[in-house]
């Protein structure tokens, strides 16, 4: 093997690091004969990197060449890097290879712009195409799709990745231009605007024709970054809930921002990653998706940010004492997902049990219910204990962001210890 | 107390339900034949009859769904201790309540039963993530893996219908039988001696010939995607769990 491919792999794996997508997710196909591959509903992630975030896909840039100048970026033009470039055939080979062995899931690919959106695209999607049709690859397909690509670019994307993306970036217009001067929303939203058409257009036709091709049957993701820029969480999440309204949006990614060119200055300088924030934003966009939360309840005008020492459930609940405790035995669905400490698979739980008979807490606790949270917000037709109304607002959350005292480890070496009151 | 003893087959452990059923004796726990029983117990060995374990499940059918009773059988193959006893009372409730059980979790035994079929969910689907496949030099697709609970068999359709157009051997190094697909279908083997290092890597010299090398860019790869502001090693022990270190190529 040529020994270029082990500095082109490296070189052009750390370029593209810092796209969060990874999901293997969202569709089914099934080796149809004798070929390789298949997908699995739920995604399957086969290694973990020592920061902790999954591998799941071969997650790499075709090239990372660009002739666009993002002061985010460290691919950006005016950094002096190397620079490489794989070939389509190349990197065909290094997805099978690495499939075959069971590394990956599939491959997620990204490039740094070339000359121009269409000329990049239409690479990208060769590698795509080969997988497909030549080597009759059915694993997962995850595509970048590059701003201002042209619509019939993308429409072929469809027919052979699983799923398409195109990075919002920033979480307001005015942001963006400021950092990406090349970039506008509306290079974003185009090719957006082109996938959801498209995802439509397929679902439309399979109606009528049961063999039509499939386009993009993952939908689309985007991302962007979090902390690089003066926008407030009610920004961010206004938008992704904007997104999320889409019918092809599928997952929007929240990336902390870490400084890759601390020279820029449009750009705050930061010592580490905001990563709680990162992790409290995570949360938020779990609570509209799975918990029936609309975006004005988790910030508003009032709350435009985010609580950092508690998680956006726990503020809402706090918020909201008049609205607790629940019943867990009559309550609905919904407000028994929006009790802290319970989350969506023991409300699950609790709402097949309770037809067999009444639930105790005993029962709440062996689910798998968080009892230390949700014994404020609860009343399971037991003595009463107290609940946030009567023990306030302040004591739980107070109880609840207390830090352990870690125990102390008892040490006996057969010595007794006289305590003469000296410090030390 | 009463134990009962049974061959540790699915079909032995049904068995034991029809046996306790027609004497009206029912056991306080059934162990495998390896375990020692205790001094004054009782105890009742169960011959395995498949005629017996056929009408178990006949009557079982006609109680729970498909999916519960293939829950049972998961949760047999967890091999944790005590597990047995678990589910021969569950097959108690089930066929002698007037509605189906399945789903009142508020039944100790129905909710250990659905934990422990998580749990071995939960490994079945590590042997999917963390099986790394060495290419041997007869173009065979080898790897070796150490679960916890018995879940080999649970993968051979994933496996099978993924690496459709080429042979592979999945080992269990703990039971000591793998799983082999030959382009057909898939067998069980067992090997006597499997010549393997402890981190379960074949003699070099058996292996393809670009083995090596697309195994060095594995560990490259991982290296490189690693964003270094954001290490966090204990994240990355609770998703892969350092007993499945041994045999991961990226981690020898």
């Amino acid at each position: 093997m040529d020994s270029k491919i082990f500095d082109k792999l490296k070189i052009l794996a750390e370029a593209a690091k810092f796209d969060v997508s990874c999901a293997s997710s969202g569709t089914t196909r099934d080796n149809p004969g004798k070929s390789i591959g298949s997908t699995s509903g739920w995604g399957i992630c086969h290694s973990f990197t020592e920061d902790g975030r999954c591998v799941s896909l071969l997650k790499i840039m075709l090239t990372n060449c660009c002739i666009y100048d993002c002061a985010y970026c460290a691919n950006r033009k005016s950094n002096d890097i190397r620079r490489t470039t794989f070939s389509v055939s190349e990197l065909v080979e290094l997805t099978i290879e690495f499939y075959r062995r069971n590394y990956i899931e599939g491959l997620f690919l990204s490039s740094g712009i070339v000359r121009n959106a269409d000329y990049t695209m239409e690479r990208m999607v060769r590698v795509a195409k080969d997988l497909r049709t030549v080597h009759n690859y059915n694993g997962y397909i995850h595509l970048k799709s590059i701003p201002g690509t042209s619509r019939e670019l993308i429409v072929e994307a469809g027919l052979y990745a699983d799923r398409l993306s195109c990075n919002i970036e920033m979480p307001s217009e005015e942001s963006l231009r400021l950092v990406a001067p090349d970039k506008n929303y509306q290079s974003v939203y185009t090719p957006m605007q082109y996938i959801q058409q498209g995802f439509l257009q397929g679902k439309e036709d399979r109606k009528k024709y049961r063999h039509a091709p499939r386009f993009a049957p993952a939908g689309q993701s985007t991302q962007m970054i979090i902390g690089g820029s003066p926008d407030n969480d009610m920004k961010i999440l206004s938008l992704s809930d904007a997104l999320y309204q889409r019918p092809a949006m599928k997952r929007v990614y929240y990336s902390g921002y870490i400084p890759v060119n601390t020279y820029d200055a449009r750009l705050p300088a930061l010592n580490a990653p905001p990563l709680v924030r990162e992790n409290r934003l995570y949360q938020a966009d779990w609570l509209m998706r799975f918990y029936h939360f609309k975006v004005d309840e988790i910030v508003n005008d009032a709350h435009p940010n985010l609580e950092l020492d508690i998680d956006p459930k726990l503020s809402w609940a706090l918020r909201h004492p008049e609205a607790f405790p629940v019943n867990i035995n009559t309550a609905d669905y919904e407000m028994i997902l929006r009790v802290p400490g319970i989350g969506v698979k023991s409300a699950k739980l609790i709402v097949t049990s309770r037809r067999y008979g009444q639930l105790t807490s005993g029962h709440l606790q062996k689910m798998g219910v968080v009892m230390k949270r949700a014994r404020f917000f609860i009343s399971c037709n037991e003595l009463a204990v107290s609940t946030v109304h009567e023990t306030g607002t302040e004591y739980v959350r107070k109880a609840l962001t207390a830090i352990p005292k870690k125990k102390k480890k008892k040490t006996d070496d057969g010595q007794l210890v006289i305590d003469f009151g000296v410090g030390g | 107390m009463l134990y009962f003893i049974y061959d540790n087959t699915f079909e032995g452990l049904l068995t034991c339900v029809f046996d306790a059923f027609y004497r009206r004796e029912f056991p306080q726990k059934i162990v495998g034949k390896d375990i020692v029983v205790p001094l004054f117990t009782e105890s009742f060995e169960v011959i395995t009859d498949e005629v017996k374990s056929e009408r178990v499940l006949a009557a079982l059918r006609k109680k729970i769904s498909p999916s519960a009773l293939r829950m049972l059988f998961v949760d047999y193959l967890s091999e944790i201790e005590g597990i047995e006893i678990v589910i021969f009372h569950y097959i108690q409730k089930a066929v002698t309540a007037k509605q189906s059980i399945e789903l009142n979790f508020a039944d100790a035994d129905v909710l250990e039963l659905s934990k422990v079929y998580k749990k071995v969910a939960r490994e079945e689907e590590r042997v999917r993530q963390f099986v790394r496949f060495q290419k041997t030099a007869d173009d065979i697709y080898f790897a070796v893996i150490e679960p916890i609970h018995n879940v080999l068999l649970l993968t051979a359709d994933f496996f099978k219908n993924r690496y459709a157009d080429q042979q592979w051997i999945v080992y269990d190094t703990r039971r000591k039988y793998g799983l082999f697909y030959n382009l057909n279908t898939v067998e069980t083997v067992c090997f006597d001696n499997l010549d393997i290092s402890p981190s379960g890597n074949i003699n070099p010299e058996k292996l393809a010939e670009s083995e090596l090398a697309f195994r060095d860019l594995w560990k490259d790869y991982l290296k490189a995607i690693t964003i270094r502001e954001r290490i966090n090693l204990k994240l990355q022990r609770q998703f892969m769990p350092v007993r499945f270190w041994k045999y991961l190529t990226e981690k020898n």
